[in-house]
């Protein structure tokens, strides 16, 4: 059974809360046994070095709980500002939307995903 | 010519927010289209972030400027804490002593025109980062 968990981030992250959402979600993912994870930034204006090393630190502990995570709605200024920036994120998988994100879940992990929304707000 | 000028403490990690958030106000008012927008908040977040951590807090003093046709934004961050050694290790990409990335500084420079840094062990950093239309 693979269930798949979907965060949306929509506030301006203070480091604290960044890292608070961090603990939030590992342990969210075991409690549901959720098998993948959505994180949409499309909210986000910015992601600097602490935001951009938090979302790789969430794919690499994710993999290490069973889970896949797929960073989808990347505003393209972001992008842009992350390379030159020198922000790479190895290992975080991206897709355009929450629906082409959904996709690569599911036919990674299997086509019984269940979604199950999660808000990030304190 | 000063255009524009605000100054914000930064003190807490919710100063970083408000910062980047002046930084947007400004760089939409000199003129500044998303992408440039962009990658001066980012700069801001780096850079405030520095002066909080490495600083211990200091102050962003953020400017809409002209001088002569040419518009931009200057932003000057100023904290009294412990100073940089080595300026030129720190500015490169992969160097840190707080666990992080590494690009925040180096980072920051390429996503700006223009960036001074001065900085003597024991009395602080100030640096000055701008970016013109």
């Amino acid at each position: 059974m693979g269930r798949f968990l979907l965060v949306t981030i929509q506030v301006d992250m203070h480091d604290q809360l960044a890292l608070a959402l961090q603990e939030d979600l590992t342990s969210r993912i075991v409690k549901d046994g959720a098998r993948g994870v959505l994180i949409d930034i499309s909210s986000l204006e910015i992601v600097d070095s602490f935001i951009g090393r938090m979302l790789g630190t969430i794919a690499s502990m994710s993999r290490m709980l069973d889970a896949e995570t797929v960073l989808v709605g990347m505003q393209p200024a972001v992008a842009i500002t992350m390379v030159e920036l020198g922000l790479a994120l190895p290992g975080v998988r991206t897709a355009l939307d929450v629906d082409k994100g959904m996709e690569m879940l599911r036919s990674r992990i299997g086509p019984d995903g269940e979604m199950t929304g999660h808000d990030p707000d304190p | 010519m000063i255009l524009t000028r605000e100054v914000a403490e930064l003190k807490r990690p919710e100063d970083v927010v408000r910062v980047r958030q002046v930084a947007r106000a400004l760089a939409l008012q000199a003129g500044f289209g998303l992408v440039d927008q962009t990658k001066i908040v980012t700069a801001v977040s780096e850079l405030g972030r520095n002066a909080l951590i490495h600083g211990g807090g200091g102050t962003a003093t953020l400017e809409v400027i002209e001088e002569g046709i040419r518009r931009g934004l200057r932003i000057v961050f100023r904290d009294e804490g412990p100073g940089i050694a080595d300026v030129e290790r720190a500015l490169q990409d992969g160097y840190t002593t707080s666990g992080g990335l590494g690009i925040g500084l180096g980072g920051a420079r390429r996503l700006m025109n223009e960036f001074e840094i001065s900085s003597s062990p024991g009395k602080g950093t100030t640096v000055t980062i701008a970016r013109w239309k």
